[in-house]
């Protein structure tokens, strides 16, 4: 196959599809240290969340660019779970998904801890499927 | 009552233990040893007296209280052996004598009387605590199930017994029927007469105690029958007698325990046994006192407090105190309480050997009889005795009076052979075998182990019965009744705190009906059959008196005595349901939510503080040893939390109360289940800070018009020495308004200088070092400041305020070392960070669909708040608004620091007097209350149930770990749990809240409370143990949650439907109700009218005009408040005041306090002829009917009739009448038993206030709310749709 836009997109998102890879498993083992107790709220991975969403949406851009309407649509459910949490988030604040002092709540603590493995799954499913498209 | 009852048994199982290895032996050890002697020290023996049995730990720790108070390590000085103890219970022990007095004045409710009476007595037990442990090791286990069955002998013997006549006789006549199975069976009835009766004995009496709470109980107990198999356990316990005769020596009770100890100590369950009985003891002790009461009640007081010094001062007492011992065994019940403490141990001992005898035969029908011979013999004793000296009492009682005269005969000669025929029976007693079931209904047959361990020593008796023991827990109604009987009286309920009870305040409070009891069936069926019935059903829509005439009181877990003695007070750690269910579907399936309730720096009169270099934990989950683990051998205890076995440490071993070596169970960690320790360094991530306070003032134009700036700095001003704190305190001040000022207080001054810094937008320090100062070293300057600071504003015209940078530079100031920000701020923060806008619509306020903006508007105050937290600084606030100030944002301050918040509407210094006052108050209050810094609080529940969320002002650092800044003796905490893994294979669970903060002295501390519970597998039990109070207080947590995150309509919506769905349930699970109407179990009866109160009060309501600020204020106290503050604000109490004179009264610190009932919270209530007292929690309303008698204005108002009452009265005149002092006396009565002093307002009818009163008659209906009988029907439609 050539090397169109396309095939290019698909290099860019498997290696940036790494690093979700990445910042999930961090995710998991954050939220897992807060369980265990060796970690506050405070330092909680919020610092990742921001990062992890704009690079998503970069790849939806750039398969959206490259007319892959098929790859896009299997990320658009993701795009939009994104937003939908980046813009639930009280007005101004950075502190994005995770509020340090509701994270403790049982609820919610299992609830992002879902999240995070059905996302480190989504991711590595989506990177193999990027290494062999 | 119940308490006591069980206890009785106890000391006969003690005796068994005692014996059962080698009964020769260790009769010798007892005799030689006499630990008795220790106990009785001379200042103890004359204490006693009046405690009697009890008397032998009480005289010791009284004596040492004076010493002690102060500092543990005084306690080296003191002569007596004790000198641990009496460190340990510094303040415990001081106050007993008077408090029992007050009890016994008021009480005339036999409950209530016996758990005040419980901590009073409990340190006085020691004597009963050296028999403690032996009993306790035996005998509790058999407790669960004798308590029970014991339960039924004892209402036979109530009725027999002349004391129970007085009080019992009345409720239980209807029962009577149905306790003939018992043994005592129907004959007892007849004989009201009581002397056979007391032949009943031994047991009867003691459950006597118990049974008169339960008497709603009774009608249910047709199962008392099949229970009555049962019967031969129930026999062994009652051993006890024997174990009473041991004890009229108090050498040979101590002795006892040391053999217990020795034999048994391989036993896990001694240790807590041991505990227990000390406790147990003490309960003993407190039935006599509660008898005294009882008495008393009927006598005047002046009569009762003559008897309890008589029986200090006269010689009778030695005596007595043997008969204490007895009582403990017989009962005393003897209700006739006076003639309890002379019956002679020797009477008793007789009777005990019979019993034993008895006992040994497996026939049920054993117990009727045997009961009943030796009880007569010791009834009469009572009876000559106390009809000797308290005939007046007797003759009161009517009944009761002459059973017992006629019953005694021969007490005083059998004395010399007490001792002797005690031990006998003891160690025939040891033969039942009580061991085994002690073992059992601690541990709940999990652990084979311990079981081997104790059944070695007995002999093959027991194993059957070990075997029945070993479910107690679990089984169904029938078993459980028993015990709930024991447990439901309310006047158990205390009994649960071991001894720190601070209170009056709160007995007072329960037992005030006690005095109609005798007067009226009516009170009693209402009061005492909540407990013991609480599955009773209860018709909501056709029964409407289902208040309480006096305060509610907390459901005891039915535990077996011995625990339930040691267990944690309801006032510091409640859990909504007091049965635990197994599994998370049968959790779900009651439809009640879990939680507990905490109020963990509670101020206690009474608190144990332990020194030692090591704290013993539990090497993997960190457990603090407590009350309810289990010792394996004296080198071994088990976690009762993860049920690791730990190595018991070498310096553990050594008894500091004692002074003995090997006795790890009678430490006082192991004794208490509130404990506080004096943590080592290990404890400390940094040195200990000191005290630093630093005060943020808003000078606005606003500010200084509304005048609160003099209120404060005069407050300041008189507390200045009194604020917590040590040499190193230091204190600072910040004003603001669109400028922020610095206050340079440095030593050396001549006068304050203030620094002002108008960048606002890059907020720093002028002068870092000398802003906060020390309090001692600057006082001059300080006071300086404060003088001036009032006038310095007065000429502002600044209107902004610029809040958050005055924040952001307290937190600056703060950092290096943490500590206390106070906040006065007066209105919307306009200017800088953290700027907020209006947000409050004025013409939603009574909207009944949407209300909005109840979170915040900005994050600032909750960055903050958590920056702060993390440099261990909490933000308190004290908003003083007239107008919309957008609490919504501002509380985050405080709720994520730990903080506090204070608001005070429409204040003025002279427009709203009210308001100006209660900011006096609270301030007094606040600046004077104990606070711990750099705290946290971990909560560790056994394994298998998790905390779910928690609720109150704190962060959350991990899922059990709460960060507090600060911690304050007024906050409270609610924490909803769930279950993981089934509990089957465990009877009980535990909770354990440690809270580790450093003093205002510096001191590193730890205060720990354990709280232990049963664990059922069906509904009924589920619904039989539901804390009806702490349900509602949990789901109001639970629905600000929800308002907040959702809207407060699906709150609402969730209020109603946790009762409809809870009621639901219970009425699916008793099949053979009527459909048609609306049940609730006894238990949460009050569920519908409180869920009520909460739908009606200012968080939840909606279509009543309620300003956004006001309802979110009541949001925050919700979350933050303590369950018993937050029920007055939930469903305040209202008492009908115009007539006190003729209520029933108590005696308190030398004041009469009247007890008038509770009334509904209607207005079919409140007549025109009457004066009406609202108790609020934070406001005192007094409301007078247009008609009320001059009288009554004249003489407790001060002005000559209804026209001339002023509009806005706050305070009540000394007037030199009876009526203005009983009135006052129950005022301040009311107010001592709250930390913050609340705010009286007069209210007139045709007063504009008087909005304020009638909101809070909530059973009314009003234009946007259900009266309580519509909530009814509303509640059953939704059931049956």
């Amino acid at each position: 196959m050539a090397f169109t836009f396309a095939a290019f997109c698909y290099m860019l998102s498997l290696v940036l599809c790494a690093a979700l890879i990445f910042f999930a498993i961090w995710h998991i083992i954050a939220f897992d240290e807060l369980r265990t107790d060796f970690k506050s709220p405070i330092d909680q991975c919020n610092p990742l969340v921001l990062p992890e969403y704009s690079i998503h949406s970069l790849f939806c851009i750039m398969f959206l660019c490259a007319q892959e309407w098929l790859t896009l649509g299997l990320n658009v459910p993701l795009l939009f779970y994104h937003f939908w949490r980046y813009f639930r988030c009280p007005a101004d604040s950075s502190e994005l998904a995770y509020d340090p002092p509701a994270v403790m709540n049982a609820d919610t603590l299992s609830y992002c801890q879902k999240e995070a493995w059905c996302k480190l799954a989504f991711y590595l499913l989506s990177f193999f499927y990027y290494l062999y498209w | 009552m119940s308490a006591p009852a069980g206890l009785p048994p106890r000391p006969a199982g003690a005796a068994a233990a005692v014996y059962p290895g080698g009964p020769g032996a260790s009769r010798e050890a007892a005799a030689p040893q006499s630990g008795a002697p220790r106990y009785q020290n001379g200042p103890v023996q004359s204490r006693m007296q009046f405690p009697s049995g009890y008397g032998s730990h009480l005289p010791n720790y009284s004596v040492p209280s004076g010493h002690y108070s102060q500092v543990p390590s005084k306690a080296a000085a003191s002569h007596l052996d004790n000198q641990y103890r009496a460190s340990y219970y510094p303040t415990y022990y001081s106050a007993p004598a008077q408090n029992v007095m007050t009890p016994s004045v008021g009480t005339n409710v036999l409950n209530t009387q016996e758990s005040q009476q419980l901590y009073n007595k409990t340190p006085a037990h020691t004597v009963g605590s050296a028999e403690g442990p032996i009993q306790g090791a035996i005998s509790s286990a058999s407790y669960l199930r004798t308590s029970a069955q014991q339960s039924y002998s004892a209402f036979g013997n109530h009725y027999s017994t002349p004391v129970s006549s007085s009080v019992a006789s009345q409720g239980f006549p209807l029962n009577s029927d149905h306790y003939t199975m018992p043994v005592v069976s129907s004959a007892m009835y007849p004989n009201v007469s009581y002397p056979p009766v007391a032949a009943g004995s031994v047991y009867g009496q003691a459950f006597t105690s118990q049974t008169l709470p339960a008497v709603g109980q009774f009608k249910e107990t047709n199962t008392f029958s099949s229970q009555s198999t049962s019967v031969p356990h129930s026999l062994q316990q009652h051993v006890p007698v024997g174990y009473n005769t041991t004890l009229t020596t108090i050498s040979s009770a101590q002795s006892i325990q040391d053999n217990l100890c020795r034999n048994l100590t391989g036993s896990v369950a001694k240790v807590n046994n041991q505990i227990n009985t000390d406790l147990a003891s003490g309960s003993c002790v407190a039935t006599l006192t509660s008898t005294f009461l009882l008495t008393g009640a009927d006598a005047s007081f002046g009569s009762l407090q003559d008897i309890m010094c008589r029986s200090r001062g006269g010689s009778k007492y030695i005596s007595i105190e043997n008969a204490v011992c007895g009582i403990d065994s017989s009962q005393p019940v003897h209700s006739v309480s006076q003639s309890v403490l002379f019956t002679k141990p020797g009477a008793g001992t007789s009777a005990s050997s019979a019993v034993i005898s008895s006992v040994r035969t497996p026939a049920p029908s054993l117990s009727s009889q045997p009961q009943s011979s030796p009880s007569v013999t010791q009834s009469s004793e009572l009876a000559l005795q106390e009809g000797m000296q308290y005939g007046g009492y007797v003759n009161n009682q009517a009944s009761s009076a002459p059973a017992p005269l006629s019953s005694s005969s021969d007490d005083e000669e059998e004395d010399e052979e007490d001792e002797e025929a005690a031990i006998d029976s003891s160690s025939t007693t040891s033969s039942a075998s009580p061991v085994l079931n002690n073992y059992d209904a601690l541990e709940g047959g999990g652990y084979p182990e311990t079981r081997s361990v104790t059944s070695s020593p007995v002999p093959a008796p027991s194993v059957p019965q070990t075997s029945k023991a070993s479910k107690p827990f679990g089984y169904g109604y029938p078993t459980l009744q028993p015990g709930y009987q024991n447990a439901a009286p309310p006047a158990p309920v205390q009994p649960n705190n071991p001894g720190h009870h601070p209170g009056f305040q709160h007995y007072p409070q329960q037992y005030p009906g006690v005095n109609q009891l005798s007067s009226s069936l009516g009170g009693l069926s209402l009061q005492h059959s909540q407990q013991p019935e609480s599955l009773r059903p209860v018709n909501l829509t056709q029964d409407r008196n289902i208040l309480p005439v006096s305060s509610v009181p907390a459901p005891v877990p039915n535990l077996n005595s011995d625990l339930r003695k040691l267990n944690c007070s309801p006032d510091s750690f409640r859990c909504t349901l007091t049965n635990i269910p197994q599994t998370q579907a049968l959790l779900n399936k009651a439809k009640l939510p879990l939680g507990l309730l905490l109020h963990p720096f509670r101020d206690l009169t009474q608190l144990p503080v332990i020194t030692s270099s090591t704290i013993v934990r539990c090497r993997s989950c960190r457990t603090y040893i407590n009350p309810f683990v289990s010792f394996i051998d004296q080198r071994r205890w088990k976690c009762n939390l993860c049920y690791r076995v730990n190595d018991v440490p070498e310096e553990f071993m050594y008894n500091p109360l004692t002074r003995s070596y090997g006795e790890p169970h009678k430490r006082p960690e192991v004794q208490n289940s509130t404990v506080e320790f004096i943590a080592s360094s290990d404890y400390m991530l940094r040195p200990p800070q000191p005290a630093v306070y630093l005060f943020v003032l808003d000078v606005s134009h606003n500010a200084v018009e509304a005048g609160y700036l003099t209120i404060v700095c005069q407050s300041l001003l008189e507390n200045l020495d009194k604020l917590p704190g040590d040499s190193r305190t230091r204190i600072g001040f910040i004003t603001f308004d669109s400028t922020v000022q610095f206050y340079n207080l440095q030593e050396g001054l001549s006068q304050p200088q203030m620094l002002i810094v108008s960048d606002i937008d890059e907020i720093f320090l002028p002068t870092p070092d000398s802003l906060l100062v020390n309090l001692h070293e600057s006082k001059e300057l300080i006071k300086d400041l404060l003088n001036a600071l009032p006038n310095m504003f007065t000429n502002t015209r600044e209107t902004h305020s610029a809040l958050g940078p005055a924040l952001q530079a307290a937190f600056k100031l703060m950092s290096p070392t943490g500590g206390r920000i106070s906040v006065f701020q007066t209105q919307l923060p306009s200017l800088g960070a953290g700027l907020l806008h209006s947000r409050e619509d004025p013409n939603q306020r009574s909207s009944t669909k949407v209300v909005q903006h109840l979170g915040p508007a900005t994050d600032f105050y909750k960055k903050l708040a958590l920056d702060c937290s993390g440099q261990q600084t909490a933000v308190d606030l004290f908003l003083l608004s007239s107008q919309y100030s957008d609490l919504a944002s501002l509380a985050c301050m405080s709720k994520y620091s730990a903080g506090c918040i204070y608001y005070y509407p429409s204040f003025h210094r002279s427009h709203n007097p009210a308001q100006a006052e209660k900011l006096q108050k609270d301030l007094k209050r606040y600046l004077t209350r104990k606070i711990g810094f750099e705290a946290v609080m971990r909560i560790r529940c056994t394994k298998g149930l998790s905390i779910h969320t928690f609720h109150g002002n704190f962060f959350v650092r991990s899922t059990d770990l709460l960060s507090l800044a600060n911690v304050n003796p007024d906050a409270g905490f609610a924490v909803q749990m769930s279950i993981e893994e089934s509990l089957t294979d465990t009877s009980l669970v535990c909770f354990q809240t440690a809270l580790l903060y450093t003093s205002s002295k510096g001191e590193r501390r730890i205060r720990v409370h354990t709280l232990c519970l049963p664990v059922v597998s069906s509904l009924a039990d589920v619904y039989a143990g539901a804390d009806v109070q702490a349900v509602v207080c949990l789901l109001a947590n639970m629905a600000v949650d929800r308002s907040v995150s959702s809207s407060l309509s699906d709150a609402r919506d969730a209020l109603v439907n946790a009762v409809v769905d809870s009621l639901a349930a219970y009425m699916s699970t008793a099949s053979n109700l009527q459909q048609s109407m609306l049940i609730a179990p006894n238990s949460l009866k009050l569920f519908p009218l409180y869920i009520l109160a909460l739908l009606k009060q200012k968080a939840f309501r909606t279509g009543t005009s309620t300003r956004l600020d006001d309802r979110v204020y009541a949001m925050c106290q919700m979350k933050s408040q303590p369950l018993v503050h937050l029920m007055k604000m939930i469903h305040p109490n209202l008492y009908r005041i115009d007539k006190l004179i003729d209520e029933s009264t108590i005696h308190v610190n030398d004041r009469v306090v009247p007890q008038p009932p509770l009334q509904k919270l209607s207005a079919e209530k409140l007549t025109r002829e009457g004066a009406f007292l609202m108790d609020c929690g934070s406001i005192f309303y007094i409301w007078i009917g247009k008609n009320c008698s001059n009288n009554f204005i004249k003489d407790v108002l001060g002005y000559p009739n209804y026209a001339s009452v002023p509009q806005k009265m706050t305070q009540l005149p000394e007037v030199d009448a009876l009526s203005s002092e009983r009135t006052r006396s129950f005022i301040s009565w009311l107010r001592d038993s709250r930390p913050l002093s609340p705010v009286l307002q007069v209210i007139k009818d045709e007063n504009p206030a008087k909005t304020d009163f009638f909101q809070h008659l909530i059973e009314d209906r009003t234009e946007a709310a259900f009266s309580y009988y519509e909530f009814l029907l509303n509640i059953q439609q939704q059931i049956c749709k």
